[in-house]
């Protein structure tokens, strides 16, 4: 059997993020096509963009909303990006904030343009993205404008940023 | 013994063509698609724009929050299509789906390289329809062919920050898409057959 991570099947994954780059074209898999239709999504286009997701940090760990999950580092050369929270069914999670993501104009960053989003239940300084205290949650990074594509390999070419859960209750 | 092995052999084999035709199906059967959920709050070959995602907003998974979404539902039986998309101030797009969610084309304002992104949409027969050195066919316009005659053009304009989501939903509010009214004249209708060209001559190789 071939692998079923990988490119084989049009899949890029880079540390936690995974991307189906051919999902905005029409070499999309029929697995994917099956699980958008049936979703009710629409796939973000190649010429428009491309979408990473995790539900996990870089340590294979779920993302839980009752713990401190960092995200933190670089993104690949985008026009703009934004990182959104989604419950397990792709809906935004209610808080008092009314801040469901973050875009790349928005971000606080530090001296060397790297920046770290804090993500957690209870309010923390810098960038705070509020989870709502859900059990299972998953991220959504969107490169707009961006070389990355179905041409993309490795972290070289796409270095996403690190995810990790410093801490729970 | 090869009895069991022949039941568990088609047992497996009608598993696969199952799993195959199922998945190979579900495209066109689902009834809960992007297409089947934007129909009753979108209206036919015009602009229809969207709330802003928000918790309770049950359209469509995973929109994008931060940006400001508008749907162009099209039926292109009655003819082609004009798109205009005023260009916003952050970022904007226009991506392009088939009946069945398939993305086959999308284009930013860079790209597109103007202030107004336009469009026109057209079926293939539509498009070997036009007649040829027609001001319409020039580098200015881009034409768009769309493999099904109906499907859905979403126009996204960006809020780089939440206080200029007004900003990018009047972008969008000044965008439209409609039937295109001023026919392009027929093919010319039998104009004098010119007389037969010469043959090209065969260049010196």
């Amino acid at each position: 059997m071939t692998t079923t991570r990988g490119t084989e099947l049009g899949t890029l994954t880079i540390g936690a993020w995974t991307a189906r780059p051919r999902t905005g074209t029409t070499d999309i898999d029929p697995y994917s096509r099956a699980t958008i239709t049936r979703n009710g999504e629409l796939p973000i286009g190649t010429g428009d963009g491309i979408a990473f997701t995790a539900s996990a940090d870089d340590k294979k760990k779920a993302l839980d909303g009752r713990c401190d999950v960092v995200v933190s580092g670089v993104t690949p050369p985008a026009r703009f990006w934004t990182l959104t929270l989604y419950d397990n069914k792709g809906r935004l999670v209610a808080n008092s904030l009314q801040r469901y993501g973050f875009t790349s104009q928005e971000i606080v960053r530090g001296a060397d343009g790297g920046f770290e989003i804090r993500i957690a239940s209870r309010s923390r300084s810098g960038n705070w993205l509020p989870t709502g205290g859900i059990e299972r949650y998953s991220l959504m990074m969107r490169l707009y404008d961006t070389p990355v594509g179905v041409a993309t390999r490795t972290q070289r070419d796409a270095p996403m940023p690190q995810i990790a859960t410093v801490g729970c209750p | 013994m090869i009895r069991l092995a022949f039941t568990i052999l088609a047992g497996v084999l009608l598993g696969a063509v199952v799993h195959l035709v199922s998945v190979l199906a579900l495209p066109k059967i689902a009834t809960q698609d992007a297409y089947s959920r934007l129909t009753p709050m979108t209206k036919l070959n015009a602009v229809t724009q969207l709330a802003v995602a928000e918790p309770g907003s049950n359209i469509m998974p995973y929109l994008d929050p931060a940006f400001a979404v508008a749907i162009c539902r099209y039926d292109l039986s009655s003819g082609p299509l004009k798109l205009t998309v005023p260009v916003s101030q952050a970022y904007t797009s226009v991506s392009f789906y088939t009946r069945n969610e398939l993305a086959y084309y999308a284009i930013n304002d860079r790209s597109a390289g103007k202030k107004v992104i336009e469009l026109n949409l057209m079926t293939e027969a539509q498009h070997n329809d036009l007649p040829e050195d027609e001001e319409i066919t020039s580098a200015d316009r881009l034409i768009i062919d769309s493999p099904s005659i109906t499907g859905l053009i979403v126009l996204k304009a960006l809020a780089p920050e939440p206080g200029l989501m007004p900003q990018a939903q009047a972008s969008l509010a000044a965008s439209s898409c409609r039937v295109q009214v001023d026919q392009p004249p027929a093919k010319q209708a039998e104009a004098p057959p010119l007389p037969a060209p010469p043959p090209p001559s065969r260049g010196r190789r």
